[in-house]
């Protein structure tokens, strides 16, 4: 279950939408996502999804992928969908006991269920096409503006990639504490979810106790190769961006441009 | 430069001051000599990772003074060019690889100190080769062999242009074939590339393969020389939780039994050619 959810995870693909700067690729996707909430008419959802699935087709993503990573959510784009069609005001279309469904209930569901599902195919694009480390580079590039009102842009990418290191060494070492609790008779499996959750704790704990003497020597390890935060620290990887992503930036802001321009006609 | 690369004087370290009788270094005199291979052995709690931590300022001495090619390690100015000098390889393989990728983790010591990013980029391609893990710059640290990420680490490290490497009990968690890996690994860049190498280990026959070994108890070094004078003192090892190499134990039993042979034998070849000169 968990493991269908797309975003997050990343595709390794030598294509024209891997290729572009990752920084191009994170202002677009904000952009995007500005444009899934502006937008009001069916037809430019139509139209978003439309160049959504050209981007999906361009960067080479299996779409059975994306669907999975759907359905999986489809519990929350159901119930998204009844909140708006009974909880919204206006026309009334049919009753279901106390509720009342209306037409302007009706549209607004189906907004929502489109802007989610972009929304997630958009971002699990973002992920599936950029890797973690041009991803945390791209960021700390784009934050570095804000580090004036105190935003640590480089401490939070440094946070990143060490989050993004240590995942699967404490997954492993989760799995092994899981298998030696087992093997001593511990059930992480049945029971209710009180219980289930409570059998949790021999897990936690000792991972727990684990990840902070990781840090500490970590921490250690860092300051030895002389880590002393991003003053004066350069980058073997230089970011550099090229004409695709002046084509792709271009694109998206023109789409975003006529958005507005529709947005203000009937 | 003359006189050693490092050199310890009287060096004392206690961790808590309010504890002024719980001494983790008690008066060290050490000198290591540029391109030599000390190793350092010692029992449980004997002080060997402090030492190792004062070779590169992670601690400072409480008395004394620790001399890094003439740089004092309590000058603040001085702590970050001792690091760089002086790079070090920690026992758990896994808690010291930053990055997500081989090449950006070698990569990281150079960034830290502001290196053009080109020069990196060839630091790097060298630092990898240097190790002989030029194939996996691209793989994901998680995924290499214990063995194979301690020589990243090292990698790491060489990258930085040091002088001399520190490894604690860098070999300790690996598998025999992992522990030959990076042995093999530092003995070739001590000879080939002049590196000078203090391996700290509770492995005796590592410390066979140095120059010099250096004995701690309790916080002193109590013994120092060539391997052989060492471990000729297996009596005075057992009684610090120290054993000699089985090699070299037998050889002692057979010299004690009168048997022409030195009771310092460090290898199987060695006692097999003392004892079958014919062959
Ligand atoms: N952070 C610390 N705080 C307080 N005491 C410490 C600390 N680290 C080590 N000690 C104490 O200092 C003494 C020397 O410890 P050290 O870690 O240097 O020994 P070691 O020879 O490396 O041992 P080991 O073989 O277990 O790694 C020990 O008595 C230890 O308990
Ligand atoms: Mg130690």
């Amino acid at each position: 279950m968990l493991r269908d959810i797309t975003i997050g995870q990343y595709l390794a693909r030598d294509t024209a939408v891997h290729r572009l700067d990752p920084r191009t690729k994170i202002m677009s996707t904000m952009l995007f996502m500005l444009l899934l909430f502006l937008v009001r008419q069916l037809a430019g959802y139509v139209f978003l999804g439309v160049f959504t699935a050209a981007i999906v087709v361009l960067a080479g993503i299996p779409p059975r992928m994306l669907l999975r990573s759907i359905r999986s959510l489809a519990f929350i784009l159901a119930l998204t969908f009844l909140l708006q069609l009974f909880m919204t005001r206006g026309e009334p279309l049919f009753r279901l006991g106390p509720l009342v469904a209306t037409r302007e209930g009706l549209n607004m569901g189906t907004f929502m269920i489109c802007r989610l599902t972009l929304l997630v195919v958009m971002t699990s694009l973002l992920t599936l096409t950029t890797s973690p480390i041009a991803l945390t580079d791209g960021l700390e590039h784009l934050l570095r503006p804000f580090r004036r009102l105190g935003v640590p842009a480089h401490e939070l990418a440094m946070m990143m990639t060490i989050a993004l290191r240590f995942i699967p060494t404490l997954l492993e070492e989760a799995d092994k504490i899981m298998k030696a609790q087992m093997a001593r008779g511990a059930d992480f499996r049945s029971g209710n979810l009180l219980r289930r959750a409570r059998s949790l704790i021999p897990l936690l704990v000792p991972l727990f106790v684990s990840a902070f003497r990781r840090a500490d020597e970590l921490a250690l390890a860092m300051e030895a190769r002389c880590y002393r935060g991003g003053e004066g620290r350069t980058r073997m990887k230089q970011l550099a961006f090229a004409a695709r992503d002046g084509i792709a930036l271009t694109t998206v802001a023109v789409m975003f441009l006529g958005v507005l321009f529709l947005r203000g006609r009937p | 430069m003359d006189g050693p690369l490092i050199r310890l004087e009287q060096v004392t370290h206690r961790y808590d001051p309010g504890r002024p009788d719980q001494v983790a270094l008690d008066g060290v005199d050490l000198e290591v000599a540029a391109g030599e291979f000390v190793a350092v052995v010692g029992a449980n709690g004997s002080g060997k990772s402090t030492l190792a931590k004062h070779l590169n300022a992670l601690l400072l001495p409480t008395e004394g003074a620790v001399r890094v090619a003439g740089l004092d390690t309590r000058d603040p100015g001085a702590a970050w060019e001792v690091r760089r000098m002086v790079g070090m390889v920690f026992q758990n393989p896994d808690n010291q690889i930053v990055a997500t990728v081989v090449e950006e983790d070698v990569a990281f010591g150079p960034e830290n100190l502001g290196v053009e990013p080109s020069t990196i980029r060839a630091r790097v391609k060298e630092a990898l080769a240097m190790v002989r893990m030029s194939e996996f710059r691209a793989r994901a640290p998680h995924l290499l062999s214990g063995g194979q990420k301690q020589r990243v680490a090292i990698a790491g490290i060489l990258a930085m242009r040091p002088r001399c490497l520190v490894l604690d009990e860098a070999t300790s968690m690996l598998d025999p074939s992992g522990r030959d890996e990076v042995l093999n690994t530092i003995r070739r860049l001590n000879k080939d590339e002049g590196l000078t190498v203090v391996h700290i280990t509770h492995f005796m026959e590592e410390a066979g393969a140095a120059d010099r070994v250096v004995v701690m108890d309790r916080g002193r070094v109590v013994l120092q020389g060539s391997p052989r004078t060492v471990f000729t003192q297996a009596r005075r090892l057992e009684r610090m939780g120290l054993e000699v190499p089985p090699i070299t134990a037998l050889a002692g039993i057979l010299a004690a039994a009168g048997l022409p042979i030195s009771a310092a034998s460090l290898s199987v070849e060695e006692v097999v050619d003392a004892l079958c000169p014919s062959s």
